[in-house]
């Protein structure tokens, strides 16, 4: 018996987040995606937040998918350009909570420069990056973070380029929260997206999520359970582990956790306190948040 | 759209004598630009520097972003929010642009774009001008889709078509470009600002009905859609996808003739309202001078000369660029010999004038390949041949 | 029925109704693999995508952890608490806080 009799039927309560409308979505099965999009609206939910004062951006790829799914004022802008797109929106509307949802190739291939200038900043954004160490959309392209010997489209004999380590990344160019979770992590991503809404500045949170019909069919790696196996075997929490540690070998070991958590005023708190105290009374304060 | 008074705090009432650089800065503050994302690049930069120094006296942001990719996303983000955005750039940094403008084209996101150009391609001549993209800002970015773009040939111009680009991008919900030349940027000259209820700003379209009924790319009956900003719980999606009226990707052929008929006919369609040009004795004239910006002052010289050697010549100097005007061309095409332009290019618009003239009369190009102004005798002589 | 385990007097464990949208699952198999009580497993029945969609095996055994409702990709499975139609008499049933 799977449905209850019951006075009235029951809604899943994801529906309230969603755009019904679109669903089903398009990521394959076994794809990670839809786990971490689930955790995100779970932390939506748990953390009671103004539902109507979150904007999501997202940019191209598989995951840049998100925005159309969510119930949300959303973007989805061009490849690698959701960050300045949240950037303005942030600027423009300073009482916004925006979420960049977008994957590995999208934030720190293309979009790499904003990346690292945005945390430079300490852009009030928080940024989800799912990363599944390839160009999923385009066909399973090499991605800036693509392990080493991993077997990709661009990369057929094997991929003999360094990847990045993206808390590493992120915590060098002053991001104010980073950490790394699994897909399987799912009540611990939960945790840190509620922990990172209560936070200021650019805040970096990474997925590693299954990418079953191309990074996992590629490399024989199986499908989406075999890849949460290896999550689950391998994944390790060392929670503020120092980020110069944390490089993925292909299957090999993955430390997850939170890594930074520090306090640093983010870009409009900065304009606003050193222009009042360059400029006196004869400054316009722009966007103070109480 | 409502038309509103400008925000006095942002209009800088008074004689000046300043630059067309410094202009732009002015005409954007007083049209009620609020944010403005830009990079450096000469010779467009003294606009970012007189727009951060006024800023924070007038409340607003400014932000210089990494690369002018950045600059023009960040805009079509803060449009979003609600806030008229602007930047301004140059060649090299517009080339940079083109794949967001299509993304404001394809969001119908009204921003401001000022390309202070100089000469090209590439890095050129960063400190000389020209004016060789004027056939980039219509054609620029990849598909079908139309923008407006503003010639201003003088300092005041350059405040005044400020202002008149910011309305029309609120009005018709459409990347708006200002396309200067380093010429007239770094000119001074007096720039008369008149008094903040003396100026006419155009707001955007703001929807007002039940919030379950929104939808983002309804058009009106004038043929623009609605415009809501984030934060005010509409909960609404908006993609750089091909889309339908709810602002959700729809990948098939029908959707696509529906969005592309819709981004280009709201142009088309609104252009008379749109266009502007200034004409002078064209009624019976045997040429008439087609310029635009810079040049049109040089070629004023040009046509004086003509005019005390006895040639009947008239001007068409064209304020709106693009959407061009080809109705008129098509009309004066009918009576003149020939058509004269004087461009700093190696022939861009003047390749519009033909179009329209539709052979009815020859449209004589002057080039000057940049660098430097034309020489008034130059377009004398051309003018003289075109007589007879 | 399984045994209905009290402890500290009158607290029972939770339960849970699970309901499955069969359609829109993708049969990826991981609510299968990680529930904790083994209360699920992939049916002999396809869907309309023409996958194997979950069943549950073992409906007394759902504890209302709702790791299942976490996992899925596709939004298509989520738990609701069963309550307790029955009171024992005199005693009123608590759940665990």
């Amino acid at each position: 018996m799977t449905k209850d009799v019951e006075r009235f039927e029951p809604k899943n309560p994801m529906e309230d987040f969603l755009r019904m409308d679109r669903i089903p979505h398009i990521w394959c099965s076994g794809c990670g995606i839809g786990v971490v999009l689930t955790s995100f609206v779970d932390a939506l939910r748990k953390s009671e937040i103004d539902l109507n004062k979150v904007a999501v951006v997202s940019g191209i790829g598989c995951t840049g998918r998100v925005a159309g799914y969510v119930k949300l004022d959303s973007y989805h802008s061009t490849h690698g350009r959701a960050i300045p797109f949240a950037t303005g929106l942030k600027l423009g509307n300073p009482e916004l909570q925006v979420v960049v949802f977008s994957g590995d190739g999208d934030l720190v291939g293309i979009g790499g420069n904003h990346f690292v200038h945005a945390a430079r900043r300490n852009m009030d954004i928080l940024v989800i990056c799912v990363n599944n160490f390839n160009y999923a959309m385009t066909g399973g392209q090499v991605a800036a973070t693509s392990p080493l010997n991993a077997n990709l489209s661009t990369a057929p004999y094997g991929n003999f380029e360094y990847p990045f380590s993206l808390p590493y990344l992120a915590d060098a160019c002053g991001a104010t929260y980073v950490a790394r979770w699994t897909c399987l992590h799912i009540r611990r991503v939960t945790m840190s997206i509620q922990e990172a809404f209560q936070r200021k500045g650019f805040r970096f949170i990474e997925v590693i999520a299954p990418c079953v019909t191309l990074y996992a069919r590629r490399n024989r790696l199986g499908d989406g359970l075999n890849l949460l196996k290896y999550y689950h075997d391998n994944s390790e929490i060392r929670h503020g582990a120092d980020t110069r540690t944390l490089d993925i070998g292909y299957q090999g070991k993955m430390i997850v956790g939170k890594f930074v958590d520090r306090e640093k005023p983010p870009f409009l708190e900065c304009m606003n306190t050193h222009l009042k105290k360059v400029l006196g009374d004869k400054y316009v304060p722009y966007g103070e948040q109480p | 759209m409502k038309k509103v008074k400008a925000d006095p705090k942002g209009v800088l009432t008074g004689a000046h004598y300043m630059d067309g650089d410094f202009a732009i800065a002015e005409g954007a503050l007083a049209a009620g630009c609020r944010f403005f994302a830009g990079y450096p690049i000469t010779p467009s930069t003294e606009t970012a520097e007189r727009f951060v120094e006024r800023i924070p006296f007038v409340g607003g942001v400014f932000i210089q972003m990494e690369d002018e990719i950045a600059s023009v996303t960040a805009l079509i983000g803060a449009s979003w929010a609600g806030k008229k955005a602007m930047t301004v750039t140059s060649g090299p940094g517009f080339s940079l642009m083109m794949e967001n403008i299509g993304l404001a084209a394809m969001m119908e996101a009204p921003i401001v774009i000022a390309n202070v150009q100089r000469g090209g391609p590439s890095t050129g001549l960063p400190t000389l001008v020209g004016q060789q993209d004027m056939m980039q800002v219509r054609w620029g970015s990849h598909g079908d889709y139309k923008i407006i773009a503003l010639s201003p040939d003088s300092p005041q111009e350059c405040f005044d078509l400020t202002i008149q680009a910011f309305n029309l991008s609120e009005t018709y919900r459409v990347p708006t470009f200002i396309m200067t030349d380093e010429c007239v940027g770094h000119m001074h000259e007096k720039v008369v600002i008149p008094p903040a209820d003396k100026i006419e700003v155009v707001e955007r379209k703001w929807y007002e009905g039940p919030k379950d009924k929104y939808l983002p790319y309804k058009p009106d009956k004038d043929m623009i859609p609605f415009m809501v900003k984030a934060g005010d719980g509409y909960r609404f999606h908006t993609t750089g996808l091909t889309h339908d009226e709810r602002g959700y990707p729809v990948i098939n052929a029908e959707c696509q003739d529906w969005c592309v008929r819709h981004l280009n006919d709201k142009i088309t369609k609104n252009a008379d309202k749109i266009i502007k040009y200034e004409e002078e004795q064209t009624d019976h004239a045997e040429v008439v001078v087609v310029s635009y910006g810079i040049t049109s002052r040089v070629a004023y010289r040009a046509v004086q000369l003509a005019r005390k050697a006895g040639i009947k010549v008239g001007t068409l100097r064209l304020i709106t660029v693009w959407p061009f005007p080809e109705k008129r061309i098509k009309a004066l095409a009918q009576k003149v010999k020939a058509f004269v332009v004087p461009e700093i290019n190696y022939g861009q618009m003047v390749l519009e004038v033909e179009r329209a003239a539709a052979g009815k009369a020859p449209a004589i190009h002057v080039p000057h390949c940049g660098g430097g102004v034309h020489n008034p005798e130059d377009v004398f002589s051309v003018i003289k041949e075109a007589a007879k | 029925m399984a045994e209905q385990k009290i402890y500290f007097g009158n607290l029972k464990p939770k339960r849970g109704t699970i309901h499955i949208d069969k359609n829109r699952c993708k049969g990826c198999g991981f609510c299968v693999e990680y529930c904790p009580r083994d209360v699920l497993e992939l049916s002999e029945e396809y869907n309309q995508k023409g996958y194997h969609p979950p069943h549950v095996k073992d409906e007394p055994n759902c504890c209302y952890c709702q790791l299942c409702e976490a996992i899925c990709p596709e939004f298509a499975l989520f738990v609701t608490l069963k309550e307790e139609e029955e009171e024992e008499e005199g005693e009123k049933s608590e759940s665990r806080p």
